[in-house]
């Protein structure tokens, strides 16, 4: 058993403002198959590599962003345990009954922390009908579209106290930290954060409005897959934001963009393999261009200041 | 059909750009590299380009997001350019 806490986030529901165009953009242009439709209107994707019932679901909404993200505990003992924790670092916990809202997902508990981010953990979830074969398996059954993202990766997410969000993730999920980016007074500024291998499941970069959204990350086979992303944003028209670039942060290969309802996404492949005894990386936010993009060592503004 | 181009002026400096009826106004002031360019996703959701509409006949082409133009917003001119066309000469200015 490696993972003891969280395993990944599964889950993320997010609010669109055109259904239909945004729709087609994750079908299509990022690859993700249709799952399903709730009788409210929203819908239920899933990346072709993932085993779940879904990943990621669609809400039409006034306003994009972010509804929530969930997290997979590793097995329901762990779950109650997670529970627990979450009330005695001080956050109230909302039930979710199995099967209501998401189709396929057991019992989950919903939360909002410091940064107004609201939070939810499970165990159970259904398999999906079609997923990854498990028996001498090749390597897809239907053959990948558009960007061909594998699954959910990561998210980074903009709020206040995000030196808190961290130790709420070490203490409750059982995280760790593999690099953080502080101000010249010590304070955190960015913080990197991961329950797996991956150098991170969510980032947080400390700003003062609540429950903002920076990027939704999806993963790529390799860098050529994200060159083949950045010929797929300049043939459909969708807004570029960076890339393709590296990471000296992550190490990640990765480029940036907008989907038509206005939350950003980025696909990304490679970075570092994470241990949780490797001594953590620190970044002096004077250096945080090379750290977010290590070839150009800028910022561009609108990477840093435009969230959703 | 022929495209029809109307004049876009920024009241805080003056500056015009022509924007065509088939484009944004964001769109038009990218091309002309004129007037205050700050963008985000042009696509209605993040902000970054809300400006306010003083005078001139325009018709938003995509949904904006709620959480940065309110109904009282919108009677008081104020938009995000990435998803208004004109149907006249505008005249823009910040909020």
């Amino acid at each position: 058993m490696g993972f003891k806490g969280t395993l990944r986030p599964g889950l993320v529901q997010l609010r669109v403002l055109d259904l239909d165009k945004t729709l087609d953009f994750y079908k299509n242009v990022l690859g993700l198959n249709e799952v399903g439709r709730t009788s409210d209107g929203r819908v239920l994707l899933k990346a072709y590599d993932e085993f779940d019932h879904h990943s990621l679901t669609l809400r039409k909404a006034d306003e994009a962003g972010l509804d929530y993200v969930a997290f997979k505990a590793a097995c329901p003992d762990t779950l109650e345990k997670i529970k627990e924790k979450v009330v005695a670092f001080g956050y109230s916990v909302t039930e979710k009954a199995a099967n209501s809202d998401q189709p396929g997902f057991g019992k989950r508990y919903s939360f909002k922390i410091c940064t107004g981010h609201t939070f939810e953990v499970y165990a159970d979830v259904e398999l999906a009908a079609k997923g990854p074969q498990i028996k001498n398996p090749d390597i897809w059954s239907e053959q990948p579209r558009g960007m061909k993202a594998q699954r959910l990766d990561h998210f980074l997410l903009y709020g206040p106290n995000i030196a808190e969000a961290e130790r709420f993730c070490r203490e409750v999920f059982g995280m760790y930290v593999p690099e953080v980016v502080n101000t010249e007074d010590g304070k955190r500024f960015a913080t990197w954060i991961t329950g797996s291998n991956k150098p991170h499941d969510l980032a947080f970069v400390e700003y003062a409005q609540p429950n903002k959204i920076h990027h939704v990350g999806f993963y790529l086979q390799d860098w050529s897959e994200v060159g083949n992303a950045a010929d797929l944003i300049a043939i459909n028209h969708l807004k570029l934001d960076i890339g393709p670039t590296r990471h000296a942060i992550t190490r990640g290969l990765s480029i940036y963009f907008w989907e038509p309802s206005g939350n950003r996404i980025e696909v990304y492949a490679g970075g570092y393999t994470a241990y949780p005894d490797n001594p953590q990386r620190v970044w002096d936010v004077s250096e945080v261009g090379r750290g977010l993009f290590y070839y150009s060592g800028q910022v561009i503004p609108s990477f840093l200041e435009v969230v959703t | 059909m022929e495209t029809v181009f109307h004049n876009v002026t920024v009241a805080e400096t003056g500056e015009r750009f022509l924007c065509g009826e088939g484009e944004s106004v964001l769109a038009a002031m990218f091309r002309a590299g004129r007037g205050p360019i700050t963008y985000g996703c042009c696509g209605g959701g993040c902000g970054a380009c809300r400006m306010k509409i003083v005078s001139g006949n325009y018709v938003p082409f995509k949904k904006m997001s709620r959480a940065h133009v309110s109904e009282r917003d919108i009677q008081d001119g104020i938009v995000l350019l990435c998803c208004v066309q004109p149907r006249g000469d505008l005249t823009i200015r910040a909020v």
